[in-house]
C-alpha cells in the first residue's frame, strides 16, 4: 500500500489525525487561554494536562443521552451528525502535502463553499427541533450569519481562483511557488479570516451560542454524545477554516526547505488555530445587529472590490 | 475610510498584541492543594472564641453577635458561674449558613468571637458543619492579646471587688460626709 | 457511474415521495434538502461537477435555509400537522397526479422513439465560463442588472 492521493492508508491517516487534533484542541485552546490570561489551565491529568481530553470524552461518552420529550425527535437526532459529517467531508479536499489528501478535485473551493453551507443546517435543525425559545432564538442568529458570511467568504476567495486559474486547491497551492497569495490578496485574506470565523461561529462571533444572552443557543437541550458531536465539531470548523487560509493564502505545504512539506503545513495551521484562541482570549462579542450591518455595508463592497481590482491588475498583467 | 480602518483593524490589532504578551507575564494561580496560599491576617474564614490572657473563656453570653448575624447561624444560652462571671451555656455555630460576614466579630463588646484566616472547613455531611463550643474555643487570646474584659469592666467578680479593675476608681462611699 | 446516477435518482426519488406525504412541514424541507442533493449528485454523475456543486450552494444550501428561516418565524405547530394529514385526501391529489402521469407518459414516449445521445459528457468549469462570458454575455449581464436591482430594492425595504 503506497502513501498517495485516495489511497486508504492517506484516508485513514487523515481521517485519524484530524479527529485527534479536532479532540486535542480542547486541551490546546484551555492551556492557552490559560496562559493568555495568566492563569495555569487544565495541568492535573497527566503530563501537563494532556490526558484532560481523555477524561473529557470518558465523561462526556457516559452522560446520560437524553432527548427532551418535547423535542422533534427525527430533526433533533439528525443534526449533530450533520456538523461532523459536513466538515469531515470538507477535509476530503484539502492538499495536506504532495501525495496527501483524499481527492483531487477539479472543484475543491466549490466543495468547500458547498460543505460549509450545508453545516448551516445543523445549527438550524438543532435550534428548531429542540422546541425551546433560547434554542430557537440560537438557531434565527446562526441561520442569518452563516447565509450572510457564506456570501463573502465566497467572493473574497475569488479573487484568489482568478490569480491561480483554478478551482484545484492543490493547483492554487502550486501556483503560490513564487510568491504567496498573502500578498497581492491581503484584503481577501482579512474577509476570509472574518467569515471563517463567522461561518464556524467561534468568538468573538459566537452569537448564535452567546452564553451570557442566551443559555448555550442552539445545543441548550442537547447532552451527552450529541453535545460532544456539536463541540467536536466547532473544533473540526477551526482546523478546517486554518487549514483552507494556509492553502489559500500562505502557500500550502510550501516553506523555505528544512523541514518536509507535511511539517511546514502543519505549523502553519498551528500558527492560525492558536490565533483563532487568541481572538477568542482577546475580542468581545459584537452585537447581532452590528454583526450583519458589518458584513453587508462593509465587508460585502470591500470583497466586491478586491475581486474588480484583482480582475483588472490579472488584465493589466496579461497585457489586454 | 483610514479612520476607520484604524478604528476597526488597528484597535483590534493591538488587543490582541496586548493579550499576547499576556503570555509572558506571571502566571496569578496558586497550585492550592501542593502550595498553600497565603491568608491576609485579617481574612474573613473560620470562627473561632477566645480566651482571655488568664485563661477564661471571653464570651460573656451577651447575645450581640447572635442579633448581629445577619443569616441567624449563632445560638447560645447564657449562664452565670458561682463567681459572678457570665459565660454561655451553649454556643453554636452553623457553618453550612454562615456567610463569614464578620458582623458577630464587629459586634462583639469583649473580643470573644474572632474570624481566623483558615478557610479549610469542607464537610461530607451537613451536620458535622455545627460547630459546639468545645470545637469553637481556642487556648489562646486570637488577635488581641492583652485585652480582658473583667479586668476593666466594673463588674464585681470573685477576686476582683468594685473598684479594683484597671483605670477605676475607687466606689463612692454614700455613707461618707466627706469630699 | 451508471450506479451512482440510479442510486441517487432513487434517493431522488423517495425523498421527494416523501416530501410531498410528510405532515411535518421541517421533516419535509428535510427530505427536500436531500432530493435536491442527490440531483446534485446526478449532476455529478452526468459529467457537470460545476453545474452539481451550484446545485449544492445555491439550492440546497442557500434557498433551503431561508425556507427554513421562515419555518422557524411561522410557530408551526399540531394543528397545522393535522391540517396536513386532512389535505391528504384523494379527491385533492388524484387531479395533479394525472396531469403529472400524461407528462410522464409524454417523457417516455419521447425517450423512447427518438433516438437522443445520452451519454455523459465531461463538462468543466472553464467551458461554462467560455460560454457564460462569450456568446451569453448579454443575458449574464442581464441577470447580474436584475440581482443588483434585487439587492439595493431589498436593502430600502429593510432600511425603513
Amino acid at each position: 500500500m503506497r502513501f498517495e492521493v485516495g489511497s486508504a492508508l492517506s484516508i485513514g491517516a487523515i481521517l485519524f489525525t484530524v479527529i485527534i487534533v479536532a479532540a486535542m484542541l480542547i486541551w490546546v485552546e484551555r492551556r492557552l487561554l490559560g496562559l493568555w490570561q495568566e492563569r495555569l489551565g487544565p495541568n492535573r491529568v497527566g503530563p501537563f494536562g494532556l490526558l484532560q481530553v481523555v477524561a473529557d470524552m470518558i465523561k462526556i461518552f457516559t452522560k446520560e443521552d437524553w432527548v427532551p420529550p418535547f423535542a422533534d425527535k427525527f430533526s433533533f437526532i439528525l443534526a449533530p451528525p450533520i456538523i461532523m459529517v459536513v466538515i469531515l467531508l470538507s477535509f476530503s479536499v484539502i492538499p495536506f502535502a504532495p501525495g496527501v489528501g483524499v481527492i483531487d478535485s477539479d472543484i475543491g473551493v466549490l466543495f468547500v463553499l458547498a460543505m460549509a453551507s450545508l453545516g448551516a443546517y445543523s445549527v438550524m435543525l438543532g435550534g428548531l427541533s429542540s422546541n425551546n425559545k433560547y434554542a430557537l432564538l440560537g438557531s434565527l442568529r446562526a441561520a442569518a450569519q452563516m447565509v450572510s458570511y457564506e456570501v463573502f467568504m465566497g467572493i473574497s476567495l475569488l479573487g484568489v481562483v482568478a490569480l491561480a486559474g483554478s478551482f484545484n486547491l492543490r493547483e492554487i497551492v502550486l501556483a503560490q511557488s513564487d510568491g504567496w497569495f498573502i500578498i497581492p490578496q491581503f484584503v481577501g485574506f482579512v474577509i476570509f479570516l472574518i467569515a471563517g470565523i463567522a461561518e464556524s461561529h467561534r468568538l468573538p462571533f459566537d452569537i448564535p451560542e452567546a452564553e451570557q444572552e442566551i443559555v448555550a443557543g442552539y445545543h441548550t437541550e442537547y447532552s451527552g454524545m450529541k453535545f460532544g458531536m456539536f463541540f467536536v465539531g466547532e473544533y473540526l470548523g477551526v482546523v478546517l477554516v486554518s487549514s483552507l487560509l494556509v492553502v489559500l493564502f500562505f502557500g500550502g505545504w510550501l516553506g523555505p526547505g528544512f523541514f518536509p512539506p507535511i511539517v511546514w503545513f502543519v505549523l502553519k495551521t498551528a500558527f492560525f488555530i492558536a490565533l483563532f484562541i487568541l481572538l477568542r482570549a482577546a475580542i468581545p462579542r459584537p452585537r447581532y445587529d452590528q454583526l450583519m450591518n458589518y458584513g453587508w455595508l462593509f465587508l460585502l463592497p470591500l470583497s466586491l472590490l478586491n475581486l474588480v481590482l484583482t480582475g483588472a491588475y490579472i488584465l493589466w498583467q496579461e497585457g489586454i | 475610510m483610514l479612520r476607520l480602518i484604524k478604528d476597526t483593524l488597528g484597535s483590534q490589532c493591538v488587543t490582541l498584541w496586548r493579550v499576547f504578551m499576556h503570555a509572558f507575564a506571571k502566571t496569578d494561580t496558586v497550585e492550592y492543594p501542593d502550595v498553600q496560599p497565603q491568608m491576609a491576617a485579617r481574612w474573613r474564614g473560620r470562627i473561632i472564641l477566645s480566651r482571655d490572657p488568664d485563661g477564661e473563656e471571653r464570651c460573656v453570653a451577651c447575645n450581640l453577635c447572635a442579633v448581629a448575624c445577619p443569616v441567624d447561624c449563632i445560638a447560645l444560652q447564657k449562664a452565670e458561674d458561682e463567681e459572678g462571671r457570665w459565660y454561655p451555656e451553649f454556643f453554636r455555630i452553623n457553618f453550612s449558613r454562615c456567610i463569614m460576614c464578620g458582623f458577630c466579630e464587629e459586634a462583639c463588646p469583649t473580643n470573644a468571637i474572632q474570624l481566623t484566616p483558615d478557610f479549610e472547613m469542607a464537610e461530607y455531611v451537613r451536620q458535622d458543619m455545627v460547630w459546639e463550643k468545645e470545637d469553637l474555643l481556642i487556648n489562646g487570646t486570637g488577635k488581641y492579646h492583652d485585652y480582658n474584659f473583667y479586668r476593666i469592666a466594673g463588674k464585681k467578680i470573685a477576686g476582683k471587688d468594685k473598684g479594683e479593675a484597671r483605670n477605676e476608681d475607687a466606689p463612692v462611699n454614700l455613707r461618707s460626709l466627706l469630699p | 457511474m451508471i450506479f451512482l446516477f440510479y442510486t441517487a435518482a432513487i434517493v431522488a426519488l423517495i425523498a421527494t415521495i416523501a416530501v410531498i406525504i410528510s405532515t411535518n412541514v421541517v421533516h419535509a424541507l428535510v427530505y427536500l434538502i436531500i432530493s435536491l442533493l442527490s440531483v446534485a449528485v446526478i449532476f455529478f454523475a452526468l459529467g457537470a461537477p460545476f453545474a452539481a456543486m451550484l446545485e449544492a450552494i445555491v439550492y440546497a444550501g442557500a434557498i433551503m435555509v431561508l425556507f427554513l428561516f421562515v419555518m422557524m418565524m411561522l410557530n408551526l405547530g399540531q394543528t397545522t400537522q393535522d391540517e396536513e394529514k386532512e389535505w391528504m385526501q384523494p379527491r385533492l391529489w388524484i387531479g395533479p397526479v394525472t396531469l403529472v402521469a400524461l407528462l410522464l407518459v409524454q417523457m417516455t414516449n419521447v425517450l423512447l422513439t427518438q433516438d437522443v445521445d445520452l451519454r455523459p459528457i465531461e463538462v468543466g468549469v472553464l467551458e461554462i465560463s467560455v460560454l457564460l462570458f462569450g456568446p451569453w454575455l448579454l443575458a449574464v449581464e442581464l441577470a447580474s442588472m436584475l440581482l443588483l436591482a434585487g439587492l439595493v430594492a431589498a436593502y430600502h425595504l429593510a432600511k425603513k
